[in-house]
């Protein structure tokens, strides 16, 4: 297997910002939208180099989903930028009439999701996101891991056509997957074997569940950390494969545990094999203000609190 | 120019459709229906420039956008009579498995219909992407919505009328039916919305009034000046005032037939004030 390593830490938005620039070059369709925050979604060479297919909306997310979903008819492909929590609950409702039911061919893509995005506190966070956007009938749900998974993603999903939510952050995390590495809608990734216990991991977590496997080995502990970056459709396959193998499975998500990848987890393994489960989450809290490594520490989101869980889980096979 | 008669003898037999389909189903939209008929019959056979057939991107054709989307009797009625779909299936309104759903939806791929409405407040958004995706494509045909009054109570809308005159989507004509109704009463009394045609004129639109919303003269009067008025820096709002349940001596003047289908007696009443011109589906 690959030994992933650290090539350097970058922002997952900047990744996003990365995608549109190539995007801008290559898909003539493409358009790009966004709510007064073009400088922390990263786009500005997008706008440079495509001001025609730019549109600023103001601060008016409910609008942007609106238009975003007109553009499409016409054969534009557009691409919506703010904040996750601006990007999914304060404008479900018209990405649920407009977008999802209507079929539109729009990709809501959200930077700062989490409680990583830091000092901005919990009116700026969500860790409720995934659950709303998983729950809506068609709509493709995507964490990537890092920055060169989200700039794939990215790409990626100009190529697929339907309604998608690609989810992403504010601080910089390990880039750690390698360049070209293919972005498989819906595919997961088994970025290392083992037989011990298995680690369903998304977003930069994937990175934290990777320190943990890297611990645990030295204890003699065998991990299988699989990265899934597509959280809907599932591949359900992957987890009920890894799991017949090892026997117990952790979760790990910057996101609550109600609602999140965990529970899709369960619900794979309750129905096809059933298997003991600890969940790397938020307990159903709000988030708050401080720096991100803080607030990962005290929810338990590090690789810390996943070498804690496995430790945990294993006793209960 | 248009003969008025074919368009009147249209309009009573989409009154009939209307009251015939919320009647067979008992529920329905019939007051605002029918109080867009003129508008509908005239948009879709006199304004509108439309390919034959339909397509979802409806490149180099005149696109409609339905905003305030309890109003799909009449819409679906115009639809059927201007042959995007056969009038027999207007008897599949509000059924199970129908693509005629209580409210307007892609979702189950009936011809004509471009998005989903219902939830009030978010056509205008939509019809102004739509609008923009025209001009970038170099299309020079046109965008049209209709929104009920009471439906500006949402504030998605002044979103939408803020941006299309800051952006200067010119290539779009708005029309707002007002008819001072809402399901709980007049508008002034659930939530009174001031001087409309001066809150779009201070945003920066071009506004013209249709006084009487069902008279077809008028109607077409207005609509055809309204389109001399786009391609001018400005979207174009078309304030037309309309009588809701018109045409059906009962459903006048009162808010009551806003949501409510006709009885057995009633049906007949009202069909016997609108005599059929084009045949019954």
């Amino acid at each position: 297997m690959t030994k992933y390593t650290d090539q350097g830490k970058q922002d997952t938005r900047s990744g996003y910002g990365a995608g549109m620039t190539e995007l801008g070059r290559t898909n003539p369709n493409v358009v790009a939208l966004c709510a007064d925050l073009v400088g922390s979604l990263k786009i500005q060479t997008f706008i440079d180099e495509n001001p025609e297919r730019f549109f600023q909306i103001g601060i008016a997310e409910a609008n942007m989903m609106g238009i975003a979903a007109g553009l499409t008819i016409g054969g534009k492909i557009p691409f919506t930028g703010t904040f996750a929590n601006f990007s999914t609950g304060r404008v479900y409702d018209q990405i649920r009439q407009s977008i999802a039911y209507s079929d539109k061919n729009v990709k809501i893509c959200a930077s700062h999701a989490g409680v990583t995005l830091g000092e901005d506190g919990a009116t700026h966070q969500i860790l409720e996101d995934i659950g709303l956007m998983k729950m809506l009938p068609g709509m493709t749900v995507i964490n990537p891991c890092d920055f060169n998974q989200t700039k794939a993603a990215t790409l990626a999903i100009a190529e697929h056509h339907g309604p998608v939510y690609l989810r992403f952050g504010r601080p910089k995390v390990a880039n750690f997957t390698p360049v070209d590495q293919k972005f498989e809608i819906g595919k997961a990734l088994v970025l290392s074997e083992g037989t011990d216990v298995t680690i369903v991991a998304t977003g930069h977590l994937v990175w934290e569940s990777l320190l943990a496997a890297e611990a645990l080995e030295n204890q003699g502990i065998s991990v299988e950390v699989i990265d899934i970056h597509t959280i809907k459709p599932l591949d359900e396959e992957a987890i009920i494969k890894s799991a017949k193998k090892t026997g117990c499975v952790v979760s790990a998500e910057e996101h609550n545990f109600l609602g999140g990848l965990g529970e899709s987890v369960s619900r794979t393994l309750a129905m096809h094999h059933p298997t003991p489960q600890e969940f790397i989450a938020t307990q159903d809290t709000f988030g708050e203000s401080g720096t991100p490594e803080q607030l990962m520490e005290k929810y338990g989101l590090n690789n810390k609190a996943i070498e804690a869980a496995v430790l945990k889980v294993m006793k209960r096979k | 120019m248009a003969n008025l008669e074919e368009l009147q003898n249209l309009v009573v037999q989409v009154r009939r459709d209307i009251l015939r389909m919320v009647h067979k189903v008992n529920s329905g939209h019939p007051g605002g229906s029918l109080g867009c008929t003129e508008f509908f019959v005239t948009l879709y056979n006199e304004i509108m420039e439309l390919k034959d057939g339909f397509d979802m991107d409806g490149k180099n054709e005149d696109l409609f956008f339905l905003s305030n989307g309890h109003i799909s009797p009449v819409f679906y009625s115009v639809l059927a009579r201007r042959g995007y779909f056969d009038i027999e299936e207007l008897n599949t309104f509000r059924l199970v498995n129908s693509r005629l759903q209580g409210h307007p939806t892609t979702h189950e791929g009936l011809p004509g219909v471009r998005i989903a409405s219902g939830s009030l407040g978010q056509g205008m958004s939509v019809a102004i992407g739509a609008a923009l995706a025209k001009k970038l494509n170099g299309d020079n045909k046109l965008v049209y919505s209709l929104h009920g009054d009471g439906e500006l109570q949402e504030g998605q809308n002044w979103e939408a009328i803020m941006y299309a005159a800051g952006n200067k989507v010119d290539n779009y004509i708005a029309t707002i039916d007002l008819n001072g109704q809402q399901i709980d009463g007049s508008t002034d009394d659930v939530l009174p919305l001031g001087n409309v045609a001066e809150k779009f004129r201070v945003f920066g639109w071009d506004v013209l009034e249709i006084e009487n919303g069902n008279d077809l003269k008028q109607v077409l009067a207005g609509l055809n000046e309204a389109k001399s008025r786009t391609g001018k820096g400005k979207p174009v709002c078309i304030i037309m005032t309309t009588m809701m349940g018109n045409g059906v001596d009962f459903m006048m003047h009162t808010h009551a037939w806003h949501g409510k289908a006709p009885n057995d007696e009633q049906l007949a009443t009202a069909l016997a004030q609108n005599p059929e011109t084009l045949g019954d589906y």
